[in-house]
């Protein structure tokens, strides 16, 4: 019972408290770096696409709304031949970030993505690639790869060691 | 002619202050959780009420196919009518009142039982489950508390010696009703609150197990008049409470009377809002527990110790 | 099969004796981790990973360490597979194969159904202590089917034990040691045998992928499948074909025991791509006089030509298809009547499969599942060059010659899964296998006698056999002393044999030497209670539509005029001479053509209705077994292209000026069917029908993790459209549903907890290597006669004699080039060669022509230009020429023609 009324007095006494409410389009509020907000698509130091199709964004989306195709260049390097997110379905989880094994899917601090239409939030691969690194610089998947998909040959990468011949008699 | 025009004037301020309460609870309510609350339409955001009164007004009045059509118009209607019915037999001066009648207090007690009806007939006729549970459970609450809110009431009834209201008001010209009354007061506030379904007590509307409870399938200007009779009931209650317990109309003569039966009433319209702002939702058996095992034998103590002072005092 | 107790992991198991202790857990559903066990390929324990501790009664608490792969099972064994020395081993071997894994799951194809991240997740590895540089080795080029990269690979062996051992193929070999170890071929090319693609499947990593996939590359998890069958040949092989984006991505082996196993040829998984052709009839066209060109037209237009064309005073003319469904011929047989309904095929082949069919409902001789071929100890090969017209067949028999090598072992105690030992001590030791062909064939490497004649010659061993055999049987009297003795050795050891099995077909196109294998059949089983006969025929429903009413293609010459001809899937240029369908076409009013690709035919039609392929509609074709096996759709329907029996039922609908569909659905159509047609009585009791559920629900087609359902179409509109309604099978295009288990022939794909590859199926099956739970799919509709009421056919004189200055040409078949739809698929068109004649090197001299020179050839009517070939193998007098392939005409074969030197 007398927690009862204190409880509404405690509430009562809120009325006297400074209100945390931000004016939105007045007062931008502050977003962190690592905020979920809209999804890009990033590009490796060479500035070439980091998406190597992988299809693991895809698979970790709790509600679906990415879907893309690989391909591949004229150097067998992979890519998506179109990648596209349905952010009117999109939650924001940041699940396809954390599945990313290449860096390329990374979600920055900007949630200002209103639109009239609901068609126009249907983002194709153009609208979600950046000119940048985002994130995380310096790491370009192919180079860490052991394939040879037009990136760098057999045994250059990183931690690799030149290719066995096979015809050799040396042990 | 005159009293057509405290008629109109009546039922112009019963529906002013109700859709300004949807503006007040609001700014209450954010103020008490530390935001702002709507600000943006018009000055101090009070456009917010026209707005929504628009918005009511052209949503589309949709009427579910597996609704019984008849009872699903007439439901909300019934509301509105009693509550506004009541407003009659309130004073808001000396001789500014609809009608002095000399059983007012019956005739409040009759008008919100038959305020029963709106919300079964609507729940019922929604077709619906969570409508249907909705409903059952507000008849339930509502009768349950409308037995000790009139008994809470007698104490008041056997003071004044009349059922009138205007008498009511005049006999607390010596002090007002709350300080010997004060266990009726709060059993009549927590009937109150549950008669008109307000938090903590809006169990036929739980929204987190019930959707909307009673009026889930209503739309456009059919819910709002539940939402209007929801806000003309608080500011019933409200009004009521001042009258019968804190002296209605009177007030020092700086104020005219009305003004301090305005102030009055929405003191007890903030506490309502005050209540939604800091209290869980009970469960409904503990709500029907308290009903019966508490509030009940508490209005009749009330009862029977008022009657034997006042024999005493004879 | 007697059973033993056994203790797994202190609970008490029943296996089977003679299993090991792996394949009993892998039944009992203990996932036991592995990876060079196959169970077609049985146990070699050089992967070290199926580890698990063994203990020697129940006081020994230390234990043991042993490859369950290799430990039999025995009566009160105790087992652990979870304790910690086993786990800490499983770890650590993995661990170790993982030091030179490249990190390239993301881009590789194996990702997601990979049998090594299977592995690493099941036995707990997770993190790398190995801090040195990874070995590298370079890739090789290996033809258009298979890519290659040997970074991936983990030394298991399956690759060379399935190419080599099991299939038979040279050029895929084991190069270098430690380390270094290198699987490839000795020099970069393409990889020969016919069976190369199950590599992809064999593969625990990603060494060897499908190119044709990476083009079009889809995750497992992301592919909606359906289960299906194969069309290429009347094997009738159990494919699962997969769909993503509306396009057919794949094809992969599905497991069916009786059948197909756990591999499929190279034709049926890689010949797959003709679906999505950019040159398929996608729209209706109508010519609407002669000599204009086929437009574009509406439904409305066509249905109104159809009430016209259709309508009951006209003669309307059915022409079925080998290569069409059951229910799509049905359908045209039911709008054109029986007595209008032709098959399709030539005279000749009309009345071979009708010799074959007769001779197999009325005999006693059992026609055999591949799986019971390779079960066979001797087996006769009569003429067929199976490896090209029935490969899977061809791979069984190859099984079969082990049969022996097993009986050795087990007198020396060696189980048979145990294969290293087993082949030490079988080296060459084998099951007799006779090839009697015209030229080469791959099974000669095996056989035990491989003999070369021309078709006469062939056919006169046979009878000779049949007589040596049953003394009732017809026998040539002019044979020479070497083939009677040759006749006498091969009829001792069919007699002798548990389980002989002889195999012939129809692709020779010679009468006599069909009639020789069946009165060998015959004669064998007068004396031989379990003598099979296999008779392999052209096409994938050959056998289905010869039981059905119909005339020849032929017979159609007699008629005088036809006022509307239907052709059902069916491309006649490749079934009659040019001369003779264009006066078909020429005498009928109005042609009507349903088909997928355009060819000679479809320019032909003044009403081209596009057809549905296989993957698009379903159906149900009989294999050359007898068994009947339903395919079921892949890709949702797309406006207008219809399923070939819904387009006759707009026929009939039309004809008959009725209101409602003829069949609302195909289950309508399939118990019409067996209504009109006893013989495929069972179709719709034993295949479920589309009202079947699973706990109320129909099967997914999609998995459970299938992604990009709220954005793959949200292109075009980005409210999410609805799924495609299946109406006609249990199936639905959705990966809601009850996916555990559903009925083995309405498995559209393969998962259990834990498995990813296709190593899932060991969930789905009653034993590695046994059959699918609650039995193999398909029902067999003919089976042996309780008495034999067949008669032994007389033999007919040669005909040879007639063409003295002229050569006997017999047909060649190839597995890529002879078969209509594969030949579009691109990757498979890259392994067809040039139209070819093989000359035997007397004969090319007599012609004066040598290798790869052209030579001109008159055969009929046709008058070619061709390549030559020179062919030692074959017996004088006997050329071979390319048969059905893509731009050659058709030229009915065996034939006889002239050849002549073109002078450059």
């Amino acid at each position: 019972m007398f927690s009862i009324l204190q409880t509404i007095w405690l509430t009562f006494l809120h009325l006297f408290h400074k209100a945390e409410t931000v004016q939105y389009p007045e007062e931008k509020p502050y977003l962190a770096p690592r905020y979920r907000g809209r999804i890009v698509l990033t590009r490796d130091s060479d500035m070439n696409e980091r998406c190597v199709a992988c299809n693991l964004c895809a698979a970790a989306c709790p509600v679906d709304c990415i879907s893309l195709q690989a391909t591949e260049d004229e150097s067998g390097r992979r890519y998506a031949e179109f990648f596209r997110i349905n952010f009117s379905r999109c939650i924001f989880c940041g699940f396809c970030e954390e599945a990313c094994p290449t860096y390329a899917i990374q979600l920055i601090p900007d949630t200002e993505m209103g639109e009239y239409d609901r068609q126009n939030l249907v983002y194709e691969k153009e609208h979600l690639l950046i000119s940048g690194q985002g994130k995380y610089h310096n790491y370009n998947f192919y180079k860490q790869a052991g394939v040879d998909m037009g990136v760098k040959g057999k045994g250059e990468g990183e931690m690799e060691e030149k290719p066995i011949d096979v015809k050799s008699l040396m042990p | 002619m005159n009293h057509i025009l405290i008629i109109v004037g009546v039922l112009v301020l019963a529906l002013t202050i109700a859709a300004g309460l949807i503006w007040v609870e609001r700014r209450l309510l954010s103020l008490w959780q530390d935001r702002l609350g709507p600000n943006r339409v018009g000055p101090l955001g009070l456009g917010q009420v026209l707005a929504d009164m628009i918005k009511l007004f052209f949503k589309e009045d949709w009427i579910p196919p597996f609704a019984d059509k008849p009872v699903f118009v007439l439901a909300p209607g019934i509301l509105v009518l009693t509550i506004l019915l009541t407003f009659a037999i309130i004073p808001f001066g000396p001789h500014f009142y609809v009608f002095n009648s000399n059983i007012g207090i019956l005739f409040f007690l009759g008008n919100s039982s038959l305020g029963v009806y709106s919300i079964v007939l609507g729940g019922w006729a929604s077709n619906n489950k969570y409508s249907m549970i909705g409903a059952m459970r507000a008849s339930a609450q509502m009768l349950t508390y409308e037995v000790f809110m009139g008994l809470s009431l007698m104490g008041v009834v056997m003071m004044a010696d009349s059922f009138n209201l205007n008498t009511i008001v005049e006999a607390q010209k010596g002090g007002w009703f709350i300080i010997p009354q004060f266990i009726g007061f709060v059993v009549f506030f927590i009937a109150g609150v549950a008669e008109t379904h307000r938090l903590p007590f809006d169990i036929p509307e739980a929204e987190g197990e019930l959707v909307a409870g009673y009026h889930s399938e209503y739309s456009g200007m059919k819910f709002g008049m539940f939402f209007v009779g929801e806000y003309l009931g608080i500011t019933l209650i409200s009004a009521l409470i001042a009258t019968l317990f804190f002296g209605g109309w009177l007030g020092p003569s700086f104020l005219p009377p009305f003004v301090w039966l305005m102030i009055k009433t929405f003191f007890f319209i903030g506490i309502f809002i005050l209540l939604r702002a800091s209290l869980p939702r009970p469960r409904y058996d503990q709500l029907m527990t308290f009903g019966w095992k508490v509030l009940l034998p508490l209005a009749l103590l009330n009862l029977l110790i008022t009657g034997a002072i006042l024999i005493f005092l004879k | 099969m007697t059973m033993v107790k056994i203790q797994i992991d202190g609970k008490q198991y029943e296996v089977k004796q003679g299993k090991n202790l792996l394949e009993a857990g892998l039944t009992l559903g203990i996932d036991i981790p592995h990876f060079c066990y196959h169970p077609a390929m049985g146990s070699v324990g050089a992967c070290r990973l199926c580890a698990v501790k063994k203990f020697r009664d129940a006081d020994d608490k230390q234990g043991r360490i042993v490859m369950s792969c290799l430990e039999p099972v025995t009566e009160g064994m105790i087992i652990e597979t979870r304790d910690d020395t086993s786990k800490d081993f499983r770890a650590s071997v993995v661990e170790g194969l993982m030091t030179n894994h490249p990190h390239d799951c993301p881009v590789c194809d194996e990702g997601g159904e990979c049998h090594l991240q299977d592995m690493t997740v099941m036995t707990g590895h997770n993190y790398r202590h190995f801090d040195f540089k990874k070995r590298t080795h370079n890739n090789q080029y290996l033809g258009p089917f298979i890519a290659h990269e040997m970074n991936r690979c983990i030394q298991c062996y399956r690759c060379v034990r399935f190419y080599r051992d099991y299939a038979g193929g040279k050029d895929l070999n084991v190069f270098s040691s430690h380390n270094h170890v290198y699987f490839g071929r000795h020099e970069e090319g393409t990889l020969e045998s016919e069976f190369s693609g199950n590599l992809v499947e064999v593969c625990p990593t990603g060494v060897f992928t499908d190119k044709t996939f990476h083009k079009h590359f889809t995750r497992k998890w992301d592919l909606s499948n359906a289960p299906s069958v194969c069309t290429g040949c009347s094997v009738g092989c159990n494919i699962i074909v997969s769909e993503r984006y509306g396009s057919l991505r794949r094809v992969m082996n599905r497991y069916n025991g009786a059948v197909n196993g756990y591999f499929i040829c190279d034709r049926g998984r890689f010949g797959y791509e003709f679906v999505n052709d950019e040159k398929r009839i996608r729209t209706i066209k109508i010519r609407h006089k002669k000599n204009d060109n086929q437009e574009e037209a509406e439904n409305e237009t066509l249905i109104s030509l159809l009430k016209t064309e259709l309508s009951k005073d006209k003669r309307i003319i059915g022409i079925g298809s080998p290569r069409a469904s059951i229910e799509s011929n049905f359908a045209l047989s039911t709008l054109v009547g029986k007595e209008n309904f032709y098959h399709g095929i030539s005279k000749k082949e009309h009345l071979l499969t009708d010799t074959i069919l007769n001779f197999m409902k009325q005999s006693s001789i059992r026609t055999p599942s591949l799986k019971q071929m390779e079960k066979a100890d001797a087996v006769l090969v009569l003429g067929e060059d199976l490896v090209n017209t029935a490969p899977m067949v061809a791979l069984a028999l190859r099984q079969s010659t082990r049969n022996k090598s097993f009986e050795t072992a087990e007198k020396n105690g060696i189980p048979s899964w145990n294969d290293a030992p087993l082949r030490e001590l079988a080296q060459d030791e084998k099951s007799p296998l006779f090839v009697i062909t015209s030229f080469k064939d791959s099974l000669d490497e095996i056989a035990e006698n491989s003999i070369r004649e021309s078709y006469d010659g062939i056919a006169n061993l046979g009878f000779a056999m049949a007589g040596l055999l049953d003394t009732k049987a017809p026998s040539p009297s002019n044979l020479n002393k070497e083939h009677q003795n040759l006749a006498e050795k091969i009829a001792t050891i069919l007699k002798n044999a548990k389980n002989p099995l002889i195999v012939s077909g129809v692709h020779s196109g010679d009468e006599r030497m069909v009639q020789a294998a069946l009165n060998m059949a015959k004669a064998l089983s007068s004396v031989n209670k379990n003598c099979m006969l296999s008779m392999v025929l052209p096409e994938s429903n050959s056998m289905g539509l010869a039981m059905m009413p119909g005339k020849s293609l032929d017979d159609l010459a007699s008629l005088e005029e036809i006022d509307t001809l239907v052709v059902l899937e069916n491309d006649l240029y490749r079934r009659a001479s040019e001369k003779s369908v264009n006066a078909l076409f020429e005498k009928s009013k109005k042609v009507i053509v349903l088909d997928h690709l355009i060819n000679k035919t479809t320019q032909r039609a003044d009403l081209l209705l596009p057809a549905a392929t296989f993957v698009e509609a379903e159906g149900t074709l009989v294999s050359h077994e007898g068994r009947a096996q339903r395919f079921y759709k892949a890709l949702p329907d797309k406006e207008p292209v219809m399923e070939s029996w819904r387009w006759i039922g707009e026929m009939i609908q039309a004809k008959e000026q009725k209101q409602e569909a003829t069949w609302k659905r195909f289950d309508d159509l399939v118990a019409s069917l067996t209504h009109e047609l006893p013989v495929f009585d069972g179709l719709e009791k034993h295949m479920p029908d589309a009202d079947f559920r699973m706990l109320n629900e129909k099967v997914p087609r999609q998995t459970l993790r299938y992604s990009g359902r709220t954005s793959m179409n949200a292109k075009v509109a980005v409210s999410e459209t609805r799924i495609t309604l299946d109406e006609d099978s249990p199936l639905t295009f959705s990966m809601e549903g009850q996916s555990e288990m559903p009925p083995s022939s309405l498995t559209p794909f393969y998962w259990t907890p834990g498995w990813n590859s296709v190593q899932a199926l060991y969930g789905y099956l009653d034993e590695p290597n046994g059959s699918m739970k609650g039995g193999d799919p398909g029902i067999r509709l003919i089976e042996p006669a309780e008495n034999d009421n067949t008669e032994y056919f007389k033999e007919m004189s040669s005909t040879s004699e007639n063409h003295e200055r002229e050569l006997q040409i017999v047909p060649v078949y190839q597995i890529f080039g002879s078969e209509e739809l594969s030949t579009k698929s691109p990757a498979l068109a890259k392994r067809i060669k040039d139209p070819f004649i093989y000359l035997n090197p007397e004969d090319a001299k007599a012609v004066g022509v040598d290798d790869d020179e052209l030579v001109h050839l008159e055969i009929d009517d046709n008058k070619l230009e061709i390549k030559v070939k020179i062919e030692n193998s074959l017996p004088k007098g006997v050329v071979g020429m390319a048969k059905n392939f893509p731009e050659m005409p058709f030229v009915m074969l065996p034939g006889y023609g002239r050849f002549k030197k073109i002078n450059s």
